[in-house]
This record gives structure tokens, sequence and C-alpha cells, in this order.
């Protein structure tokens, strides 16, 4: 077993191959790679309405990484957090528009509907493995292309549709999740803001609770998967479920309640995402891709709940900084696409970057180094 | 005899989308069968995809275009094969990272390539693949939707059958199978087991391009990033559906085909909303895993990787 | 898996090798083997050779004291009991296998407090059908199972162990252990949902690790460290945190089977020793295995099972190899 400081190693080791490996895609396209991070960390740190943007792209990443991170920890391949973020921003953009509630209370009430139907979603993966034995992997692509679709039929529906716009109708304001929305854009405020520089950049953006709430979902599911009975059972389920039925632990009920939560948890990303950010869903011909991404950012964080946190900031950064490099010096965004890819492909592989610690370090590790063909 | 003729449409659209998915789904009977669980299926077949518009669109060759994307998905395989084989990754993980790395270069390179543009020129009508027996039948006849189809379907068939007698009837395919159930006892038989799973990796990533070719340059004309949006997954799950076997693969994909052509088809009368009949082929793959499937059992060791001195 | 008189065949085969001029070399840690076939034997400990000796000028105590390094006692260690009233009884039970055949086929035993019942038969008679029906893993098509009265056919693996059942699964790795979890995690898997291990849902780790620390003392499980990832134990110190989660459970009734299965000398030894104490405690202990000779040294009865079926039962005092290996291979069938 990989203790967990060598894990950690391995994690910023493959950050660091990640980028030297997008520096060189860069160079060899022609751009100058220096210039070009250097373009992207001024992108992030730059400024406090980058770093609140950085903030508010990553929450969602966030969520779907802990979402992963959770269904990888109990023995389960979530990639259906694509449809269940999906389902979760569908629900909750109704309960936003059609449902008459009091501030506060109406968004948690539609952040609560999206985590039920997006875990309803998830439960349904979970009910065909552990009924049917049909492998989940399958079972939540096809419910991801399945939610897409119904969320479209759902938005044509003539009282939700806005007309002459492929989206629905924007959620009521009691709904919204965003911070001083109203008062940012008022009289009082930006006379106020005016004079506060700082504020009034870190405000530009949508700045919105969800961070917070990513923030306490992920100590929520760390704490489950650490202190409860629960998260013992849905792991010992996940690691080894022929033990843990000779254990007395019921294992068709703890899958499904694994990819309920699963599911839950990238509900809630496209509910906050929605109640915070976009405030409507529009009709898609291709998933957004938070849940697809969601993937790499557990496993960047290792599958651990805090760790997701920090990783799907990483990420979320990467991701908008990239996004400047078109514009600013025509490099394509897609190398930020490879520089993650090559890290989890690194990441896949502690062997290698073992072997390079140990050639590095000099020692010689023996047989284990011959060994490898 | 419109309802012939409409039939033959569905036919035909299905077999139609049916070929990229069968090349792919071949992909992954391959490596699954030697123990190596490849989920960068999809990663392969987009850099494929791309490969081949590009290629058959600057050298204005098909065929050219073709090879080259058997061989740009043979060269993401093999950093899967390294990941996995040699250096015992987790083959997942390393099946993620090849569907971000592959989409990722793919689209990069589009935009080296093409100046910046996020799709490639498309390829000239004369320069596809061409439909060898276009014009034997009377245009628009049952016959001609059926059988009018790009060379890439005719060929998808072909290496199913191909796949088959590889398999299950010459030493090559007994040793890939071996490796896969039992990597140890082949192993002590002299079987080099690397070596076999770098091969199995490597056609995966052959087939997988070829599929994504399938696509850019017979189904539509150029690459774009939309265009390749799960068929890799798709295949996935019919090896899965069809147990891991060439011919099961191919009614996993000619199911899914069918269940998108009669979609396409309905939606163009306009009789029911376009959006529930897309979801038409993902829902009946579902049932259909349920009625017929259930427990499915890949090859022993499949997943596991192997190390000799364990 | 073989029966006493396959056994001899391959010992026969083994022998006209040699004598034609061939090398035979045996790997194996069966004493009984080495001194009937073998002329040289090199003793491994811990991967260092620590001898090599003339069979004929070595008894089987001195090469077990070799490969354990220390003195090991064969001979279990048992007095008599005289075993008490019926605890667990199986009534023509009916079980199914993986392939939907019969593999339990009318099965009836009586199993009694205080003594231990050796199970003897070749692999795939239907033991493991039985031992999963017994512990709730498996659907009983007909037949009862009662435990001290109480009916628990097709009951639940958790209603079956709080009904006073207990076992030592055949596959340690598969069954008895997660190997990702640590050696404490282990210790409590049956029991993590009760007191003093969690309240309310919530675990209680520092109950949990004092419990663990405990065992692992009185057990003698190396290393001590009870952090430590279950995977990382050797084959006989896994097995004795499977020994010490049940036995600590204190059932009425414990179902060792093929306790052990790749353990060495010494830790065979070990295993044996805490069967008959739990007889000894008045408990009942079924010990399913396919080495006749741990059944024969170990058991009070031995019943033997055939085909599904339990073909005789002999007092374990007066049974001889010769007739139970008849009855394994279904020779001599008497019916009950």
């Amino acid at each position: 077993m990989v203790n967990k400081r060598n894990k950690i190693v391995v994690t910023f080791i493959s950050i660091l191959f990640g980028l030297i490996v997008g520096a060189l895609a860069l160079a060899i396209a022609g751009f100058n790679p220096i210039e070009a991070y250097k373009i992207m960390f001024e992108g992030i740190f730059g400024s406090p309405k980058y770093i609140s943007w950085t903030i508010v792209r990553s929450t969602p990443l966030i969520l779907t990484g802990i979402s992963v991170a959770f269904a990888f920890k109990t023995g389960l391949f979530n990639i259906g957090a694509e449809g269940q973020y999906i389902i979760g921003s569908l629900v909750a953009t109704l309960v936003g528009y059609f449902v008459k509630l009091p501030v506060g209370i109406h968004a948690i009430v539609a952040m609560l509907a999206g985590c039920l139907a997006a875990a309803i979603w998830g439960g349904i993966a979970g009910l065909l493995k552990a009924k049917f034995g049909i492998n989940e992997v399958i079972t939540t692509i096809m419910l991801n292309w399945t939610a897409l679709y119904f969320s479209n039929y759902v938005v044509f529906w003539e009282p939700f549709k806005r007309p002459n716009r492929d989206a629905s109708q924007q959620i009521l304001d009691t709904a919204s999740i965003e911070i001083l929305r109203n008062w940012k854009t008022s009289d009082a405020g930006r006379e106020f803001l005016r004079n506060h520089e700082f504020l009034k950049n870190f405000l530009n953006p949508p700045v919105n609770f969800g961070f917070i709430i990513a923030i306490l979902v992920a100590i929520l599911i760390w704490y489950i998967l650490k202190n409860t009975t629960l998260g013992y059972q849905l792991k010992a389920v996940g690691f080894n479920k022929d033990a843990a039925e000779y254990g007395g632990i019921n294992v068709k009920r703890n899958m499904v309640i694994s990819m309920m939560i699963a599911g839950a948890i990238a509900g809630l990303a496209g509910a906050t995402q929605v109640l915070g950010v976009s405030r409507e869903t529009a009709i898609l011909s291709a998933a957004e891709g938070y849940g697809f991404d969601g993937m790499a950012v557990a496993l960047i964080a290792n599958s651990n709940p805090i760790a997701c946190i920090a990783a799907g900031l990483l990420f979320g950064g990467l991701k908008y900084a990239g996004s400047k490099l078109q514009p600013l010096i025509g490099a394509p965004l897609e190398v930020i696409n490879i520089t993650i890819g090559v890290i989890v492909f690194f990441i896949a592989m502690p062997k290698l970057i073992d072997i390079l610690l140990s050639v590095i370090n000099g020692k010689k590790r023996g047989a284990k180094v011959e060994d490898t063909k | 005899m419109k309802i012939l003729n409409d039939i033959g449409g569905i036919i035909g659209i299905s077999l139609m989308y049916s070929a990229p998915l069968i090349y792919t789904a071949l992909g992954g009977v391959i490596t699954e069968n030697s123990g190596v669980v490849n989920i960068g299926l999809e990663g392969m077949m987009t850099i494929g995809a791309f490969a081949g518009a590009t290629v058959a669109y600057f050298t204005k060759n098909p065929w050219l275009g073709f090879i080259a994307a058997g061989v740009a998905g043979a060269l993401l395989a093999l950093l899967h094969a390294i990941a996995c084989v040699t250096f015992t990754a987790d083959q997942v993980v390393s099946g993620i990272a090849i569907n971000f790395i592959g989409p990722g270069l793919a689209l990069f390179l589009t935009k080296m390539f093409f100046d910046g543009a996020a799709m490639t020129i498309p390829v000239d009508l004369n320069n596809k693949i061409p439909r060898p027996l276009d014009g034997l039948f009377r245009q628009g006849s049952f016959l001609d939707s059926v059988f009018n189809q790009y060379a890439t379907v005719y060929i998808a068939f072909l290496l199913v059958f191909l796949m088959w007698f590889m398999l299950y009837k010459t030493r090559i395919g007994l040793r890939i199978r071996a490796v896969g159930e039992h990597p140890k006892a082949a192993d002590t038989l002299g079987i080099d087991v690397y070596k076999v799973k770098y091969l199995a990796v490597i056609l995966s990533g052959v087939f997988a391009g070829l599929g994504g070719a399938a696509m850019s340059i017979a189904v539509v004309s150029n690459f774009r990033n939309t265009l390749i949006s799960g068929q890799g997954f798709i295949a996935l799950a019919a090896v899965i559906f069809g147990k891991w076997k060439p011919h099961g693969a191919m009614l996993g994909c000619l199911l899914f085909g069918a269940a998108q052509g009669i979609s396409i088809y309905l939606g163009r009368t306009e009789a029911v909303s376009s959006q529930l009949l897309a979801m038409l082929p993902y829902i009946i793959t579902i049932v259909v895993l349920i009625l017929f499937v259930g427990e499915s059992r890949g090859p022993a060791a499949n997943g596991v990787p192997y190390e000799r001195n364990k | 898996m073989l029966t006493p008189q396959e056994i001899d065949e391959l010992m026969e085969i083994i022998r006209s090798l040699t004598s034609q001029g061939k090398t035979v070399i045996i790997i194996t840690h069966k004493l009984k083997e080495i001194k009937q076939v073998a002329d040289y034997c090199t003793i491994i400990r811990r991967g260092k050779k620590i001898d090599t000796v003339k069979v004929e000028d070595v008894s089987e105590e001195q090469l077990a004291s070799m490969m354990v390094g220390r003195n090991v006692s064969f001979k279990v260690d048992k007095t008599d009991r005289e075993p008490g009233e019926v605890v667990l009884e199986i009534d023509n039970l009916y079980v199914k296998d993986n392939r939907g055949l019969d593999a339990v086929k009318g099965l009836s035993l009586k199993l009694r407090k205080g003594e231990v019942l050796g199970l003897a038969g070749v692999d795939g008679n239907g033991q493991k059908e039985l031992l999963e029906a017994l512990t709730g893993l498996r659907k009983v098509e007909s037949g009862k199972i009662i435990m001290n009265g109480q009916d628990i056919t097709n009951l639940s693996p958790r209603e079956i162990i709080d009904s006073g059942i207990n076992n030592i699964p055949e596959d340690r790795q598969k069954r008895g252990l997660v190997l990702d979890f640590t050696v404490a995690e282990n210790m409590i898997l049956e029991n993590y949902h009760k007191k003093p291990f969690s309240s309310g849902g919530r675990l209680n780790h520092k109950a949990i690790n004092d419990f663990a620390t405990e065992l692992v003392e009185k057990f003698d499980v190396r290393p001590r460290n009870i952090k430590q990832f279950a995977g990382a134990l050797s084959g006989g110190n896994q097995q004795k945190v499977i020994l010490a989660r049940e036995i600590t459970n204190n059932p009425e009734v414990l179902i060792a089977a093929q306790p052990t299965r790749g353990l060495d000398v010494g830790a065979i030894e070990y295993v044996h020793k805490y069967l008959i104490e739990q007889r000894d405690k008045g408990k009942a202990v079924l010990l399913i295995s396919f080495e006749l000779d741990e059944v024969m040294d170990v058991s009070d009865r031995i019943a033997v099972i055939y085909d599904g079926k339990i073909v005789d039962i002999l007092d374990a005092k007066t049974a001889d190899e010769k007739t139970i290996g008849l009855l394994m291979a279904g020779g001599g069938v008497d019916g009950e």
C-alpha cells in the first residue's frame, strides 16, 4: 500500500509534469511557454476579479469532484455525474421559477429538490447494478444522455421556455444564491463600491454561496466516510463486497445508497450553478462537461473530499486562465486539456514516478528497477 | 412501396451510424480480452477522426486518411499501453487521462493546422471515403438505401469476422485470451504476457482510430469537437453487452445504430418530440441490458495489471 | 484436493518416476508426504535455507521444528469430553449451486455443545454450498436449519450471526477480510454498528482501537500495529485476525472452513488450539476441511460428506483413514 505522503508527492510531481508537457506542446506549436504561463498566472491572480472568477468557475468542479471521489471510495465509478448534474440544475431551475417562497428558504428548497432528483437519478444506476448486476459504467453513460435530452424536452415545455431564447425562464430573485446581487447593482451599492476598488472587482463576477456550500459538503462527506457507520459500511462494500456481505452488511442496499449520495452531490453542483450563476437551464446539444471534469478532479485529489477543494480550484483555475490564452496570444486553450490529461496520466502511474525519484536520488532500488521491463 | 423504402431508409441510416461504433467496439473487444480495460476508446476515436479528416484533406486521398487515423489511434494507445502494461497503472485512470489528452490534442492540432479554426476544412465530396456500390441500384429504392453505403461500413463488418476468426481460430488469438484469463499460467507456458498486451492495446487504438475516421471522412466530411461525443463510451457499452465477443459487440452496435436510425427517421416525420426520440437509443440499450444481459463477467484477469513477480 | 487413496497413487507415480532415473522436486509443507516419498529434504524458512537432510534420518517432529524454528507438537492436546445437547440441527437440506443444479441433496446433521464435529470430504461435494447456506449467503431450497430451537433457514447473514453462529470463512482474503481496511477496521466487521464501537451512527474510534489492541495482543497477531492494512499481513496473521474476531464474538456455534489452508505448521498448531478451546468452553465447532489429518486430529466425531449428503458419521477415536477415505470417494455408501 502506497502511504499517504508518497501519494501527495506523486500528485505534485504529476502536476509538474503536466505543466511541463503543456509547455512543450505550446513551444512546439510556436508559442512562448513562459509567456503563456505568465498570462495564465496573471489571469488568475492579477486582479481580485480574476480570483473571484476562479472561485466561481471552480465551485461546480469541486462538487462533481466530490461526487466522483465519494463513489470511488465506495467502489463505484460514477461517470454519471454529468447526467446527475443536469437533473440537479433542471429541477433547481423549475423550483426556482415556479415555486414562490421567501428569500433564502426558496434557494434552500430549490437546492434540496435538485439534490433529491439527482439522487434518484444516481440511484437508478445503483439499483440496476444491485438488482441486475449491470455495470454502472454503461448505465450511467446511458443515463447521462437521457438526462440531457430529457432536460431539453422539459425546457421546450411552453410555460417554462423563454420565448426567442434556447433556454428556460430565469429563476426568481428569491431563489438566487448570488451574494449581494441586487445590492451591488443598485445605486447605493454602486456608490459604495466606487470607493472600494478591491470589493468592486471581487464582486464583479457572480460570486455566490456555492463555494461555501462546496466546502461544507466536502467536510460533511469527509466526516461521513471517516466517522460514521454509514461510511464504514459503504467503504466495506466498495473495497470488498464479499467480505462485507459475509460480515452481515447489505451489499445491494449500500450500493444504491452510495450512488444516491454521489448523485445528490453532483446534482448540488448543477443546482448551485443555476442558482448562483446561470439562473436558467439552456437547451444544449451536448453536456457541458462538469461531470467529466469532475473525474479528473477526483483523481487529482486521490478521492479525498477535502483535497477536492484544492484540486477543483486548480482545475478551475487552469481552465479559466487557459481561456485567456487564445484571445491574448492565439494559443489554443486545448493545451489546458492536454495538461490536465497528462497530470491524470502521471497520477495513474505512481510506479513511474517512484522509479524517477529513486534514479534522481541515486538510490539503487535493486531488483525492483530491473524487473520493470 | 413507400413503407419498404422507409424501412430501407431506416436500415441504411442504422448501418451508417453503427459502423464507427463497430470499429471502436472491436478495439474494446481485443484489449479487454487481453485483460486491459480501455476506457480511453473515446479519446482514441477522437484523435483518429481528426487525423483522418486532416490527412484526407491535405492529401486529397481518403484512404491515406483512413490509415493515418489508425496510426494516430495506435500512438495514443501506445501511451495507454506503456502506462498500464509496463508501469502497472490503474487502467481506469489511464483511460480517463487518454480521454482528456485525445480530444485536447485533436482540437489543439486542428487549430494549429487550420489557422485557429475549431474544425478541419471539409474534405471535398470526391475525396471522401467512396461508396463502391453507388449507382448500382435505383436511387431511393429499398436496395439502394440499404446497400449503397460507404466502403467503411463494409470494411467494418469484414473486420468483425476477421476479429472473430483471429480470436477464436488462431494461435495468437488464443494467446491473447489466455493472457486475459490467467496471465500467470500463460507466462509459465512461455507466452510473453507483456508483448501480447502491448499488441492488443495498440490494436485497440488502431480500431478506435479507424472508427473515428469512419465518422469524419464518411458520415460527415470533417472533424470538429462535437463529432465524437459519447460514441467511444457507447462502443464500450456494446462490448460489455456483447459479452466481450466480437459478434456480440457488433450486435450491440447494430442495436444502438438501429435505435438511432429509428429516432432520426421518426424525427423527420415530426410525429414525436425530437428530444424524446434522441433519448430512445440510450433507454433501449438499458432495457435490453436488463432483459438480456444481467450479470456480465469479463475475462477473469481483466483490469488487473500483470506483475511477473507478484 | 485428493482422497487418501488418490494421494497414495500420486506417491506411487512419483516413486516410479524416480525409479526410472528421473529427478522429482516436490514443494510441500505436508510432512507426511515428505516422509512418504522424499529421499532428501531442504528446509526453507523466511527465504533462507536452513538445512538439507536425509529424510530417513529425521523424524517429522525434527522437520517441523526446523520449519518453524521451535518445537511443534503434533498431537492436539485434547481431553475427552461428554458432548452436551444439540445446538444446531440441519434437517434434510437442499441447496443449489451456481449452475442451478442440486449441490446439497437432503443433508441432515446434528451439532452438539462441547464437541468438534469434523466434516470430511473431497472438494466439490457440496461443502461450499452447505457453508453458504449456513451463513445466509445462499438460498435454501428446502429443509430447515434450526439454531437453539429457532428456525434460521434463509435468514440474512446478520440475523444468523446474531443468532449465535460465527464462521471462519474458507477464503480469508475474499470473504474474511477487507484487505484495504486496517486490522482494527477488520476486527469490527461484524459489530461496527453495535455499542461500544458506535452509537447513533457515529463510530467510536477509541473503543475500536482499544478493542483491536487487546485482541492483537491476545491472539498474537504480528506485527502488533492495528493501523496496518490487513493486506500487508502474512497469511497466518490474517487468519489470526479472523480467528480473533470470530472467537471473541463468543458464538454458540463456530464453523471453521479450511481454517489452516496455506498456514505453516506453527500457525496450524495455534489454530487447532483455539478450536479445541472453544469446544472445551462448551461451544460447538463444525470443522470443514479437506485435510483428513486435521479432521481426524481435531474432531470428536467425523461426518463424511459425499455427493451432497452425509454418508456416515464416525467416532474420531476409532475411525481409521482407509475407511474414511473410502467413504469420501463414495464407496460403501450406507445412508445415514
